[in-house]
């Protein structure tokens, strides 16, 4: 495989990449890495192109120019053949968990295992079952359509799916908006609890300061199309730069560290 | 390459990727990777082997190169089941770090074969909930065509309270872009009825009375026919995605809380539009429908088109005229009526936009015709 050209520590590379959308420029030559095992966070205010930096590592859209490199393989040249290879490699959790509707829960953590595994359907249902526990639903839950769970249930349940074939690496595109503070704490928790037990690298979109603060070992905080800032969330808040302190020194940011 | 914990840094052409288990008397060896992608395996040797009926087995992992919480589960199921059985189980040769894994998927997975059964009703149960359902459906349809009544009326006195640059754009979709294929489905139809019919007449002599088989044919029945049933298919399937897609987006809600009627800002402009838009349609039809026959009648009975107008003007009287387009308006409003209502039925997800999309159709083309069929015996009935 491809993985011996490039560093093998290294999960996600982006180099020099550029975005751009009609004249908006989103991505002005940004460059990012994630390293294996780590939890990154990519942070920064609502339009700053967090999402779409997210649609392009995991292979849904193509940057203008530069380059992504996703466990080792170029993601934005790649065959179809390969691409489905790795994408059966990564998990994605949406933002509003695209769950399919006419699915059941249990149906819909499945339909990865039954697509891609040559396993019984009864080991299929159990292994769903089981990733279900995994995110904290009851299996009561399994039975029900998306459309009859509370948003946090959603948030799991598309949890689990993402996780139905133990991905090297997780996408996770803003796991806690939506939810009351209680629901997004837990849903924190389970995810450190998830890259502990599994060894997962995970990547998390997100504009919640307090789950940055609990959840990220490092963090990238994009704003005017570049990366303002990269390194600990420690690290960046100490910056001068008056964007990154108008960014953590809010009420908000300052409360989620326990400065008020 | 694959996922999971590997548990030796072997060199990759040494590492068997192949999942395994083999049975030695009572130690099970496992070896490769144990991984959701090269599980099955795994799996399919686990049903075959013939384990002791009493005593202790040995699982040992020592071989096993790479393990995911799949493999994980896998393991504990084949433990647990084995302990079902009255065997005492020993697990061994797990590295430290599968060995956490492995305690994280058993303590927190629950138990095997534990799955959620879907409560299905009995037959008897399912035929009253299917039938109370109908029923509260078609009384729903009734209600909403009542409510739509009560909203519009008030509307008839203060026409200004219309929003009607919402008419003319619905105008626009139903009518205008309709124009193309009601004329061009219109003219084949002409030219199919006066090649079937001219062929009879021929045999008789009656070459001439093309032009009534055709004019009363299309003006009496199949303009207005062709004409609804294609608008049901292109503008009432629109009409219900819209308000269904708006309903899953809360759009609908968010009507309502704005104080806003949905019946008065979705549904009025629509039934407004198509009751002028249809009856339109329906005349360009009957013209594209007689050109049609005219054009057949010349190329194949060789009836010249100004013969052919003469015979239409004597056979098709003005009333036989408006009982066809007097139908139009009645069509119009069920379709529009059926669209919306449907639209307004769609619950949950996009799934369900789809399956009362479908339902629209069907149940305004059914209506259609059954109404169609009505205004036949009763227009016979009165002598018209």
């Amino acid at each position: 495989m491809l993985a011996g050209t490039s560093n093998n520590k290294l999960v996600v590379e982006v180099k020099e990449m550029t975005t751009r959308f009609g004249d908006k420029l989103v991505h002005d030559r940004i460059n990012l890495n994630v390293c294996r095992g780590e939890i990154l966070a990519i942070v920064g205010g609502s339009g700053s192109g967090k999402s779409t930096l997210l649609r392009e590592m995991v292979m849904l859209q193509k940057p203008t120019s530069g380059s992504v490199r996703v466990l080792g393989e170029d993601a934005t040249g790649l065959a179809d053949a390969p691409a489905l290879a790795l994408r059966r490699r990564i998990g994605v959790l949406f933002q509003y968990g695209a769950l399919f509707g006419g699915l059941t829960v249990l149906q819909n953590v499945a339909a990865p295992l039954r697509e891609h595994t040559q396993l019984s359907h009864a080991l299929i249902d159990e292994i769903a079952m089981m990733k279900l526990r995994l995110t904290g639903l009851s299996p009561d839950t399994g039975a029900l359509f998306p459309s009859q769970l509370s948003g946090g249930m959603r948030k799991r349940a598309a949890l689990s799916r993402a996780i139905a074939l133990d991905p090297e690496l997780l996408f996770l595109d803003e796991p806690t908006s939506g939810l009351d503070p209680v629901t997004a704490d837990a849903l924190d928790e389970l995810v450190l609890q998830l890259k502990a037990s599994l060894g997962l690298t995970i990547v998390i979109v997100t504009h919640d300061i307090d789950s940055l603060w609990r959840v990220a070992d490092r963090a990238v905080l994009l704003g005017d199309s570049c990366i303002l800032a990269a390194g600990t969330v420690a690290e960046i808040v100490q910056s001068k730069d008056s964007r990154i302190i108008s960014f953590f020194q809010g009420p908000r940011g300052r409360a989620a560290r326990g400065i008020v | 390459m694959t996922c999971g914990v590997f548990l030796h840094s072997l060199p990759k052409d040494r590492r068997q990727t192949l999942a395994k288990v083999s049975l030695e008397a009572d130690v099970l060896r496992g070896s490769g990777e144990w991984t959701v992608f090269h599980l099955h395996a795994v799996e399919q040797s686990l049903s075959n082997l013939s384990w002791p009926g009493t005593g202790t087995v040995q699982i040992d992992m020592h071989d096993v190169s790479a393990l995911d919480t799949a493999g994980a589960w896998l393991l504990h199921r084949t433990a647990f089941q084995l302990t079902q059985t009255g065997l005492s189980v020993f697990i061994k040769g797990l590295s430290p770090k599968a060995q956490t894994l492995y305690e994280y998927v058993s303590r927190r997975g629950g138990v095997p074969g534990q799955l959620p059964k879907a409560v299905r009703p009995g037959p008897i149960e399912r035929i009253g909930r299917s039938g109370i359902e109908e029923l509260n459906k078609n009384i729903g349809l009734l209600a909403f065509i009542g409510e739509t009544a009560a909203t519009a009326a008030p509307l008839l006195l203060s026409p200004l309270r219309v929003r009607w640059q919402m008419v003319l754009r619905e105008l626009g979709e139903a009518g205008y872009k309709a124009l193309p294929i009601v004329g061009m489905l219109a003219f084949l139809l002409g030219v199919v009825i006066a090649y079937q019919g001219g062929d009879q007449l021929r045999l008789y002599g009656a070459n001439i009375f093309i032009a009534d088989l055709v004019g009363l044919s299309m003006l009496r029945e199949l303009a207005p026919l062709i004409a609804a049933i294609i608008v049901a298919g292109r503008t009432g399937s629109a009409y219900t995605a819209q308000i269904g897609t708006m309903k899953v987006t809360d759009e609908i809600d968010a009507l309502r809380t704005m104080a806003i009627t949905p019946i008065e800002w979705l549904v009025i402009p629509k039934l407004i539009a198509l009751v002028i838009a249809l009856p339109l349609l329906t005349v360009y039809a009957d013209i594209m429908g007689i050109f049609g026959g005219m054009v057949m009648a010349n190329v194949m009975l060789g009836l010249s088109m100004p013969t052919f107008l003469d015979r239409l003007v004597e056979a098709v009287s003005l009333q036989s005229y408006l009982t066809g387009l007097g139908k139009a308006p009645v069509f119009a409003i069920i379709i529009a009526m059926v669209g919306c209502f449907q639209g307004f039925q769609v619950a949950g997800s996009a799934e369900s936009v789809g399956r009362q999309t479908t339902i629209s159709v069907v149940q305004s083309i059914f209506w259609v015709i059954v109404i169609d069929a009505l205004f036949s015996v009763a227009f016979s009935q009165l002598g018209l």
